[in-house]
């Protein structure tokens, strides 16, 4: 039991912190620093130069071209990149539908799709939640119907995070109505160019255009791109929530919100003294960076106990959980480190290219909203209510 | 990082919790608590013979080279078994003020007879009026013939009562809050001048009142550098703190342990308390909070060894901090789930929260070193 770094892992961090330097455009990090609006080609062009260093998808296994890194490595490349103001590796291809394609998936999906993740070509979004269908998902009622060669599915899907950049989808549809409801689930993979498929704009709290409601009327889907077999969707919607444990914690995300905070605070003015030396305030920045300590730790002890045993486990809950509760205190601390000036609402402001005079100090303009979406954390994923049902049932038999 | 024991360490946890189980039964313990010292002496002599109070101490004085991760192993283990002997008092707080402080007679002369179970010790250093500010001391040392002649108060010494000797901290200059001027001084328990004001503490365990009299030491009796004490008394607090950190595990634990099986076996309305979501997710928030104070304890015991007192400062308090924040709130709702059996003294629930509570207000609470930690930020 050590919580030093190895002389090898700090040599390991100075690698990746000197390849993330060089790779990394200046022009994406300046965005991400300044909580700028991310457009698509910026997380599109952040995969491309990881894939081109080898680094696309790190946490995948090594015979479909990942790292093979220890959990801490992991750790360290998620806390590099996060530090140097990379913009996140979207989940939803890499985290989500890849694994379930590994495990569930036929080769020939498996040669299609897998590299065309990785390499940035192909953009995934995931088909989960309805609009009667949120905690319970079980209860989804989109339906696809076997016609020959192809499915046909009709439906709703909302709460689809980034849809309107995507290629393909990936979704959970109703094939049967007999049995149980989580027996007659299938999961298919769709081609968002298919006629049929309507995508309209949910706006964010933030004013910000961040996820969708996508309809399906008549689509047309190969059979060839179910996965698995007809009817076991469910086990797999499961082990893909199970699975999506790498960086579900956002540890190294919220360390760099976490020095952003303290930037803040030293920069912000109470009573003409820097905010910092506020101790009522400043506990409460030591309090969150408590709590980020311990889940930092118990983050690493998760995920290295899973790396040796292979299960995925329930304890991936406990992660979402803190994460998602530390990520919520940072940035309502930095909201409200900005006193009065948490009231201005510039969307103009978080264009990278807007040259007007900033209300406030640069670092203002976006934490208000930011605070606001961020009360999306504890509710997606399954929220923190339904994480807890997990916990409760799986690992403590109640 | 290595987030694994090795194959010693997993057979020292082994062996402890055997020693537990059989030992340290629950109602052995209580009346342990009863009795007039308050604790076994065939329990230390075992300890001695499991090699336990060796544990941190060098090879070659009859100790067994142990680290601070081992400490906490013998220390989750004891707060399963709510252990009442002397053992933080003894070896980890004095133990280690001797092994890092002491001159080579004097580590010589004491650490062989605490590996071997002949000698118990205690630090006395808090004082009243000090609350847990480690710099305020106001006990003075006035120099006499070679020696010192040592007057003052220290309050709520912790197994003072069982000690055959103190380690003393006094003012040798400068101002009671001043960091500089502390000296430390090896006192025996017998020396005239001192007395000893023995009494039980909440949780069951012994600490003590100790007034000094003009209590004339000789030169030799100076521990580490005249003047400048602070840091070694810092630092063996710290492992201190690192202990009570795995010991409040230990029982929050325990603690959820029982919280568990009492939901699954108390029925209530026709059918399990567990049954019900508002106590399955308060049973989940005391595993989570313990799971994060578990990180928090191991981060408490890897840095109480680092060199550097900063880095070893900072994961020391905010362990504190953290762990009594969560242990406040595993004791106070395995309490609450248990019902009225909760709060009755027949039951261990009652011992274990009381224990964590006492551990919480041992060498700052958790607002104390929320506040250091804080400060740190402002310096960083």
């Amino acid at each position: 039991m050590d919580l030093n770094y190895t002389p090898e892992e700090q040599a390991f961090r100075a690698e990746v912190r000197k390849l993330v330097a060089a790779i990394l455009p200046a022009d994406i990090s300046a965005k991400v620093k300044g909580g700028k609006r991310l457009a698509k080609d910026d997380f599109v062009r952040w995969q491309k130069a990881l894939h081109e260093k080898g680094w696309g998808a790190t946490m995948w296994p090594t015979q479909f071209g990942g790292t093979g890194w220890s959990a801490v490595q992991q750790h360290i490349f998620e806390e590099e990149c996060a530090e140097a103001g990379a913009p996140l590796q979207l989940p939803f291809g890499l985290k989500m539908v890849a694994p379930v394609i590994m495990a569930f998936g036929s080769k020939g999906q498996q040669d299609h799709f897998l590299p065309r993740i990785v390499d940035g070509t192909d953009w995934w979004c995931q088909g989960y939640s309805e609009p009667g269908s949120g905690s319970d998902l079980a209860s989804l009622k989109a339906k696809a119907e076997r016609q020959g060669d192809h499915y046909v599915v009709n439906g709703q899907k909302t709460w689809n995070t980034l849809g309107q950049h995507a290629d393909w989808i990936f979704c959970l549809v109703r094939t049967s109505s007999e049995g149980r409801q989580q027996e007659g689930i299938s999961f298919l993979l769709i081609d968002m160019k298919t006629p049929g498929i309507t995508v309209r704009p949910i706006i964010m709290n933030d004013g910000e255009h961040e996820i969708n409601e996508v309809w399906f009327e008549d689509v047309k889907v190969p059979a060839q791109n179910l996965v698995g077999e007809e009817n076991k969707g469910w086990t797999y919607a499961k082990f893909l929530l199970g699975h999506e444990r790498t960086g579900i914690a956002g540890v190294g995300r919220s360390k760099a919100a976490l020095h952003h905070l303290k930037d803040i605070a030293r920069t912000e003015l109470s009573y003409d003294k820097p905010l910092m030396e506020d101790a009522r305030f400043r506990d409460r920045i030591a309090q969150v960076e408590l709590e980020l300590m311990a889940l930092e730790i118990t983050n690493m002890r998760v995920l290295s106990a899973e790396k040796e045993n292979k299960a995925p486990g329930p304890e991936a809950s406990i992660l979402k959980i803190k994460g998602s509760e530390i990520q919520q205190t940072i940035a309502e601390l930095q909201m409200q480190a900005l006193g009065h000036y948490a009231l201005p609402w510039l969307p103009e402001a978080l264009d990278a290219d807007w040259q007007g005079e900033p209300v406030g100090s640069a670092h203002t303009a976006p934490l208000s909203g930011h605070y606001f979406n961020y009360r999306k954390t504890t509710i997606y994923g399954g929220s923190n209510e339904i994480q807890k049902n997990i916990i409760a049932q799986m690992i403590l038999g109640l | 990082m290595d987030f694994n024991y090795t194959d010693e360490q997993n057979a020292l946890r082994d062996t402890l919790a055997r020693f537990i189980a059989k030992d340290y039964g629950f109602e052995q313990r209580r009346a342990l608590a009863k009795s007039d010292e308050g604790f076994s002496r065939d329990h230390w002599k075992q300890f001695a013979e499991l090699g336990l109070t060796a544990l941190p101490f060098p090879d070659n004085l009859g100790g067994l080279g142990g680290n601070a991760v081992d400490t906490m192993l013998v220390m989750e283990a004891f707060g399963r078994g709510l252990v009442l002997e002397p053992y933080l008092a003894t070896v980890v707080v004095a133990g280690h003020l001797v092994r890092d402080a002491g001159s080579d007679a004097q580590k010589e002369a004491l650490l062989p007879s605490i590996a071997g179970g002949e000698l118990m010790m205690a630090l006395a250093h808090f004082e009243p009026g000090g609350r847990y500010k480690v710099s305020r001391v106001d006990t003075a040392a006035k120099p006499k013939g070679d020696g010192w002649t040592l007057s003052g108060a220290k309050g709520v010494v912790l197994s003072g009562g069982a000690a055959g000797k103190l380690l003393v901290s006094a003012r040798t200059s400068h101002e009671p809050r001043d960091e500089d001027g502390i000296s430390l001084f090896l006192v025996e328990r017998n020396a005239p001048g001192l007395t000893v004001r023995s009494y039980m503490t909440q949780d069951g365990g012994r600490a003590a009142e100790i007034r000094l009299n003009d209590v004339a030491v000789a030169a030799d009796a100076l521990v580490g550098t005249q003047h400048a004490a602070l840091p070694a008394i810092e630092r063996a607090l710290d492992y201190g703190i690192a202990a009570l950190c795995a010991e409040a595990v230990g029982i929050m634990t325990a603690l959820n342990e029982a919280t568990l099986e009492y939901l699954k076996t108390r029925k209530q309305f026709g059918q399990p308390i567990g049954r019900f979501q508002a106590l399955q997710h308060r049973m989940v928030d005391m595993v989570i909070a313990t799971e994060q104070a578990r990180s928090m304890a191991t981060l408490a015991a890897v840095k109480a060894d680092a060199p550097n007192a900063a880095e070893r400062r900072r994961a020391i308090s905010a362990a504190k901090a953290y762990v009594g924040q969560q242990a406040r709130f595993v004791g106070q709702q395995a309490v609450q789930l248990h019902g009225g059996m909760g709060v009755v003294d027949e039951l261990n629930v009652s011992h274990y929260f009381k224990r964590l509570t006492m551990i919480n207000m041992t060498f700052g609470d958790a607002d104390h070193h929320l506040g250091l930690f804080s400060d740190m930020i402002l310096a960083a």
